[in-house]
């Protein structure tokens, strides 16, 4: 049964997006089960959106399970650190599934290893008590979170204490948690939500201490009843509230969640700082827990193996830079059909072939579609039906832009505000005509940048 | 666009999966393809063709064959004229070649829907670039040439025959009745559509059941027709306080000619009209107001096909005109 929609201010929903074919089923009911450590790990250098982050380890090093290895590049950036106990090997170049070339740092593992519940117990066990949360002020909440090198685990992967670091002039005073989890086949954050929801509360009452916030707020979708009775229970006595908005695609992206819960607006080319808003994700909220009060860096995370191209799809507790070869291994390898491999959910995921690339930090999910899944019809020319504009939840005109882009006419794509779009799927889920719209409009924007350039 | 497919080394035991890669969303909607939304239409048209056959008998077959088959051999002669693969699977040719008909005298004789058609697919189809291309609505603009080049057979005149065994065609259409005499057809005839006339035109009743199926499939889009109407309902509404003493009422103006017909199937073709829902509704407030303009004030007692011609003339700077704002643009 849907929960009953509750909001603060918005309409719970927002305007126009679709509803793409939820297939949760796979892996909503597999408990969270902890992969063996595997005898390597490829730690990626940039596995965030910012500056890379910068070795403190060299070659034939020994490393301790959670030691950090690179130190953050910047403010905006994060460190990275030891997922395994084990040794430094040399760096290499792999290439990511957003087709990324990125400089790993290799550790084989070495020495003992926590396993199995242990391992388990490390990451999301043990009291998480809200009783005592008063002590930690703004700045030792985000020196933690700076510290542990956590960034969004929904996929962004934006550094996590840019965003709570105090700005007088744009003061915070709403922290939204993401639990929609609205792409179709995820469900790491749901499993994350069920298993450990105090951790997300207690993380979601440290956001909001460390942005100054009076109030916060968890986001989550109505198609997840049990997500969100845990989560109402877990939050009884304190300050967090819990906002059940209807089910629809793109829901988990800020701008929409904003609007939906909060009915507020944020600027195009803003963030949601700008309409006094912090969003971070439910997994995140868990990293800040286990930050601030175990001084943990952020080493494992949930992800789902899903699909019906998997043999056994699984929500599965992993070290970061794990590959993507080793989980397929763990659920019972692909199906003969297996015809796409999709790094993230199929709306917005990154389809890639190089199976020894490793899991970073914003890896939610593995989805592995069959040719059934993915079958399309040829591309026919556009009759401007308009479904494209009904379903575009930025308001754009989407088939305008794709043309023009086609067309190469950078003025028209930005008259009709390319730059507004955030790839989301929704036009090209829908169009008749099966014109790959995302795609055209990425074309268009590389344009724009190439043009600038001249 | 092309997938890049790439054959993955996997484990040698089991049969190897071929992984292909892709631009995301991996997923789409496998229920709506251009043909559905073609076929919807026809599904649309069902009743205005039943009412047709009905009132017009052996007229509405003849014209509706002849339009049809014509529509699809032009759409096949010309795509191979240009060195296109054959188009027929759309099912717009079809589309086109029905409301060219519905859009016709029962009585034209059978060059006139050939030429028609030919003119429909060719010039105002594929010689834009084929289907979704076009400026103008191609059964509109078959129509437009014939209108011209045989005046006499669409003027009222050829809508009538005294001597036909079908009833509705020995009568003046009711537009031309009150043009030439002042007498005016009760409203009940024109809603369900036993006077004569074009042959899609005559039923309000037929042509609002296949406007709510189009609408409510979201095949048509409703601001469209609701803009035409509402125009109507004003500019008719004024022509009544205006001139208190005429019988030719508010009404009359809605369910008389074929207002209803174009504005759920004509002025509706995707193709030629804007893609805002601003920008709908302005081009169907616009045709209404042409078709009152037109009816009220020209030599012709219809207004539809010149209305919609118009209005599609200027769809592209409707879509100008009528860019959204964006989420979050001031």
């Amino acid at each position: 049964m849907a929960a009953s929609v509750q909001s603060f201010g918005g309409s719970g929903t927002f305007k126009h997006g679709v509803h793409p074919p939820e297939r949760k089923h796979f892996s909503e009911d597999m408990p969270i089960e902890v992969v063996p450590t595997p005898e390597k790990v490829l730690l990626p250098m940039l596995q965030h959106v910012g500056a890379p982050s910068v070795p403190v380890v060299k070659a034939k090093d020994t490393v301790a399970f959670g030691d950090m290895v690179c130190k953050s590049g910047g403010f905006v950036s994060a460190p990275v650190h030891a997922p395994i106990a084990g040794k430094v090997l040399k760096s290499a170049v792999t290439t990511l599934p957003n087709g990324r070339h990125v400089q790993v740092l290799p550790i084989k593992a070495d020495g003992e290893q926590l396993e199995g519940q242990a391992l388990r117990d490390e990451i999301f066990g043990g009291e998480w008590s809200l009783a005592d949360l008063k002590q930690y002020d703004r700045q030792t909440i985000t020196d933690a979170i700076a510290k542990a090198g956590i960034v969004g685990l929904g996929g962004a992967a934006f550094p996590a204490h840019v965003k709570y670091t105090p700005n007088d002039e744009k003061p915070i005073d709403t922290v939204l948690i993401n639990g929609c989890e609205c792409e179709p086949y995820l469900t790491p954050d749901y499993r994350v939500m069920l298993e450990c929801a105090p951790a997300v509360i207690a993380g979601a009452l440290l956001a909001g201490r460390a942005a100054g916030a009076r109030t916060i707020i968890i986001g989550v979708e109505d198609n997840k009843p049990g997500a969100v009775k845990v989560l109402q229970e877990a939050s009884q006595g304190t300050d967090v509230k819990i906002a059940v908005l209807k089910t629809k695609y793109p829901q988990g992206s800020e701008k929409q969640l904003i609007m939906a819960v909060l009915k507020r607006e944020v600027p195009m080319g803003g963030l949601p700082l700008d309409v006094g808003v912090a969003v971070s994700n439910v997994g995140t909220a868990t990293a800040i827990a286990r930050a601030v009060l175990r001084g943990k860096p952020l080493t494992h995370r949930v992800v789902s193996v899903t699909g019906s191209g998997i043999r056994n799809p699984k929500n599965l507790l992993v070290p970061v830079g794990i590959s993507y070869r080793e989980l397929i291994d763990y659920c019972g390898g692909l199906k003969e059909d297996a015809a796409r491999i999709i790094s993230g959910g199929p709306m917005m995921g990154f389809a890639f072939a190089n199976l020894d690339a490793p899991i970073t930090k914003g890896t939610s999910a593995m989805t592995v579609l069959t040719a059934g899944d993915v079958r399309k019809a040829d591309e026919t020319a556009c009759i401007r039906c308009g479904r494209c504009v009904d379903v575009c939840p930025m308001n754009l005109v989407p088939t305008k832009i794709a043309l023009a882009s086609r067309a190469k006419d950078v003025n028209l794509t930005q008259a009709y505000h390319i730059m507004g779009c955030f790839e989301c799927g929704s036009c090209a889920f829908t169009c008749p005509a099966s014109i790959p719209l995302v795609q055209l409009i990425r074309t268009g924007k590389a344009q724009i940048i190439a043009s600038q350039r001249k | 666009m092309t997938e890049n497919s790439q054959a993955m080394a996997s484990e040698p035991k089991v049969a190897a999966p071929v992984i292909h890669v892709s631009p995301s969303p991996h997923l789409s909607n496998q229920a709506l393809t251009t043909q559905r939304i073609m076929l919807d239409v026809v599904i649309g048209l069902v009743p205005v063709i039943l009412m047709a056959l009905y009132v017009f008998r052996l007229y509405a077959v003849k014209q509706l064959v002849i339009c049809v088959v014509s529509c699809l051999a032009a759409e096949a002669i010309f795509t191979r004229m240009r060195g296109r693969a054959l188009p027929l699977k759309d099912c717009s040719a079809l589309v086109t070649g029905l409301i060219l008909a519905l859009s016709l005298p029962g009585l034209a004789p059978w060059y006139v829907g050939v030429i028609a058609s030919f003119v429909a697919v060719g010039i105002g189809k594929t010689i834009f670039g084929g289907v979704g291309m076009n400026l103008f609505n191609p059964a509109m603009v078959g129509r437009a040439f014939v209108m011209i080049a045989f005046a006499s057979v669409l003027a009222a005149g050829g809508y009538q025959d005294a001597g036909s065994v079908v009833d509705a065609v020995t009568r003046a259409t009711p537009l031309d009745t009150f043009k030439q005499t002042g007498a005016v057809t009760p409203l009940s005839a024109l809603f369900f559509g036993l006077t004569n006339g074009s042959l899609g035109e005559t039923s309000a009743l037929a042509c609002l059941i296949g406007g709510f199926y189009l609408c409510i499939r979201r095949t048509a889009s409703w601001e469209i027709p609701a803009g035409v109407i509402l125009s109507v309902l004003v500019l008719g509404g004024i022509a009544n306080l205006t001139d208190p003493g005429s019988d030719w009422t508010v009404l009359h103006h809605l369910l008389g000619g074929s207002l209803l017909f174009g504005a759920f199937f004509i002025a509706t073709d995707p193709v030629s009209s804007p893609l805002t829902t601003k920008g709908k509704f302005i081009f169907g407030l616009g045709i209404g107001a042409l078709i009152m303009l037109l009816r009220l004030f020209s030599g012709y007692p219809e207004g539809v096909m010149f209305a919609v011609l118009l209005m599609n003339a200027v769809t592209p700077l409707i879509n100008r005109w009528t860019i959204p704002r964006p989420l979050g643009a001031q």
